[in-house]
């Protein structure tokens, strides 16, 4: 499914951060476990997931380290910070009271969803 | 060729690619590529063959355009040039970078602590007395540390090093033996002129004693515009120090001003000649020269301003008033000019076909022709009744020194625009004429003098 840049770029930050505070990762596997969660519905361009990164290190969010990959190739990795997992917890917070006030809306104006009415 | 070898090569050319977006650092570049390769080895295992995996990877990542967009976003200030990189990254931490800005910062220590030693044999600052010891000097405890700073930097010779102290021997000799009248017009002459005078020998240091190359001359006069620009920022940058320090010390009722006027500002003086040159040199390929931006600025200004003047002068019939003074505002005038014409030619692509901006500074030397004509005119006739005076020859031997180099400017300039002779004979008569503002200046330093009986 297509879904709206807007969204992508407002959920991008909780997604990112939700799968580092599984433990340390680095960018190509953040992708892929993007593409893991949303059963492949969700598909970013790439290239945009390192700006995105550099932007949470400057924050403070996740820390970066360069270390090496199986195949002894020079890899970034990128680990939650404290106040990366707060961020997260406020981010987390946001988007259940907008998923509850959504699906309090939806119950009443809209269901059955894909129904003729 | 190997299947490997052909990505290897195709990664480096994307590499290479990549690598020329002004917002992307070669690190980031080194992070998509473990990307991409990574990608590469995913789709490989999925059953692609090298080619299509490389192309579907690539595609992945996404178009160059917007990834360094993005990028741009995030670090707005990879867009602008910066001249105090971080250190690992590019110019200035290369050993010989590191090596020069000691040298700038220890010859800068050396020459404000230098301008202060006369102090320990009782030669003060606030003493008038003493004063006319440091108006005789103060080029000398300056300009031979910048000379050192270009004779360093290039590596010259012990022979050339001694020919280069010469000058400055010549001209310490000159400003304290000579038996000056006190505040005597040939004195403050002698003080205004000498540093034109050796600013000739920091030319020739500043080049490696190259100085009959047109090319390196022409190097040199770049160097001495945005030397200037980046003084006068210094210099403003200093003045809001003292203006501070003055201010806060008094909030505690404590009185600076004289440690800031025997300390602070001779030394920041002194010292600020060697950081602006260093600055400049150090700066010369990150950062676009000042010094033309200026005069494209402004020389359309000064064009009209002339125009405007002229055709008042035409219009109410008003001549010149010759009083003493204006003589040397009409110099300042031609300098300017002058000033305007070298700095556009020293940046002006000399291939380039003739342009309207062409038209504008021939314009512009011609009215200030006009105008010094006129200037001149008004002077000739009342000279009988103030006589020859040294500031009045001076000035009048500047304005000549002056008049013939725009005169010829303008004729070369005409030709150019008429496409009878190239750009570059105009280059050309600029840097063969530099040294005849620095001879006249040793004139006026060592022979005025003579002439005028130290008056």
């Amino acid at each position: 499914m297509e879904i709206d840049k807007d969204l992508v770029a407002a959920s991008a930050t909780p997604l990112v951060l939700a799968i580092l505070s599984e433990g340390q990762s680095y960018g190509y596997a953040i992708i892929k476990r993007v593409g893991e969660v949303s059963g492949g519905e969700l598909e970013w361009t790439d290239g945009m997931v390192y700006p995105l990164l550099h932007r949470l290190e400057r924050r403070g969010y996740v820390e970066a380290v360069w270390g090496q990959s199986e195949t002894g190739r020079r890899r970034k990795y990128y680990r939650m910070t404290r106040s990366g997992a707060e961020h997260l917890d406020r981010q987390r917070r946001q988007w259940k009271l907008v998923d509850t006030a959504l699906r309090g809306i939806w119950r009443m104006a809209l269901e059955p969803i894909g129904q003729p009415v | 060729m190997s299947t490997e070898s052909v990505l290897e090569e195709r990664i480096g050319e994307w590499r290479q690619y990549f690598g020329k977006r002004q917002a992307i650092r070669s690190v980031d570049i080194e992070e998509l590529e473990d990307h991409l390769r990574s990608q590469v080895e995913a789709l490989r295992q999925a059953g692609l063959n090298e080619d299509e995996a490389f192309l579907v990877a690539i595609k992945r990542l996404g178009d160059q355009d917007s990834v360094s967009r993005e990028f741009a976003h995030e670090y707005s200030e990879r867009l602008w040039k910066q001249l105090v990189v971080s250190p690992g990254d590019g110019a200035s931490s290369s050993p010989t970078a590191h090596r020069e800005t000691v040298a700038a910062v220890g010859l800068a220590t050396a020459a404000a602590v230098a301008f202060k030693i006369p102090e320990l044999f009782g030669k003060h600052m606030s003493d008038d007395a003493d004063m006319s010891f440091y108006v005789h000097n103060v080029t000398l405890f300056v300009l031979p540390f910048l000379a050192a700073f270009f004779a360093l930097k290039r590596g010259m010779q012990r022979s050339a090093w001694y020919r280069l102290a010469i000058p400055f021997l010549a001209a310490g000799l000159i400003m304290n033996l000579l038996p000056f009248v006190v505040e005597g017009h040939t004195e403050i002459l002698a003080a205004i002129h000498l540093p034109i005078a050796l600013w000739l020998t920091i030319g020739v240091a500043y080049v490696g004693g190259l100085w009959r190359s047109h090319e390196q001359r022409m190097n040199f006069v770049r160097f001495s515009g945005e030397w200037f620009i980046y003084y006068v920022l210094i210099a403003l940058g200093g003045g809001a120090l003292v203006g501070i320090t003055l201010f806060i010390f008094n909030a505690i009722g404590l009185n600076a001003e004289s440690v800031v006027q025997q300390w602070v500002i001779p030394c920041g003086a002194v010292g600020g000649v060697l950081i602006a040159a260093w600055l400049v040199e150090f700066k010369q390929s990150v950062i676009e020269s000042m010094a033309p931006v200026l005069t494209l600025l402004f020389t359309p200004l000064f064009a009209v301003l002339l125009l405007v003047f002229v055709a008042a002068m035409v219009w109410t019939g008003n001549v010149i008033n010759m009083q003493r003074e204006v003589l040397i505002g009409f110099d300042l005038l031609l300098v300017l000019v002058l000033g305007l014409l070298l700095y556009a030619i020293s940046a002006r692509d000399p291939q380039a076909p003739p342009g309207a901006f062409d038209r504008l500074r021939l314009l512009l030397v011609l009215c200030a022709l006009i105008v010094d004509a006129l200037a001149l005119w008004a002077m000739v006739e009342r000279t009988s009744e103030f006589g020859w005076t040294p500031n009045k020859t001076a000035a009048l031997g500047l304005n000549m020194l002056l008049l013939v180099n725009l005169g010829w400017s303008a004729v070369l300039y005409a030709l150019f625009l008429t496409k009878r002779a190239p750009f570059n004979r105009l280059e050309r008569w600029q840097t063969a004429y530099l040294p005849a503002f620095g001879i006249w200046a040793w004139i006026v330093v060592a022979i005025f003098p003579l002439i005028f009986n130290y008056q």
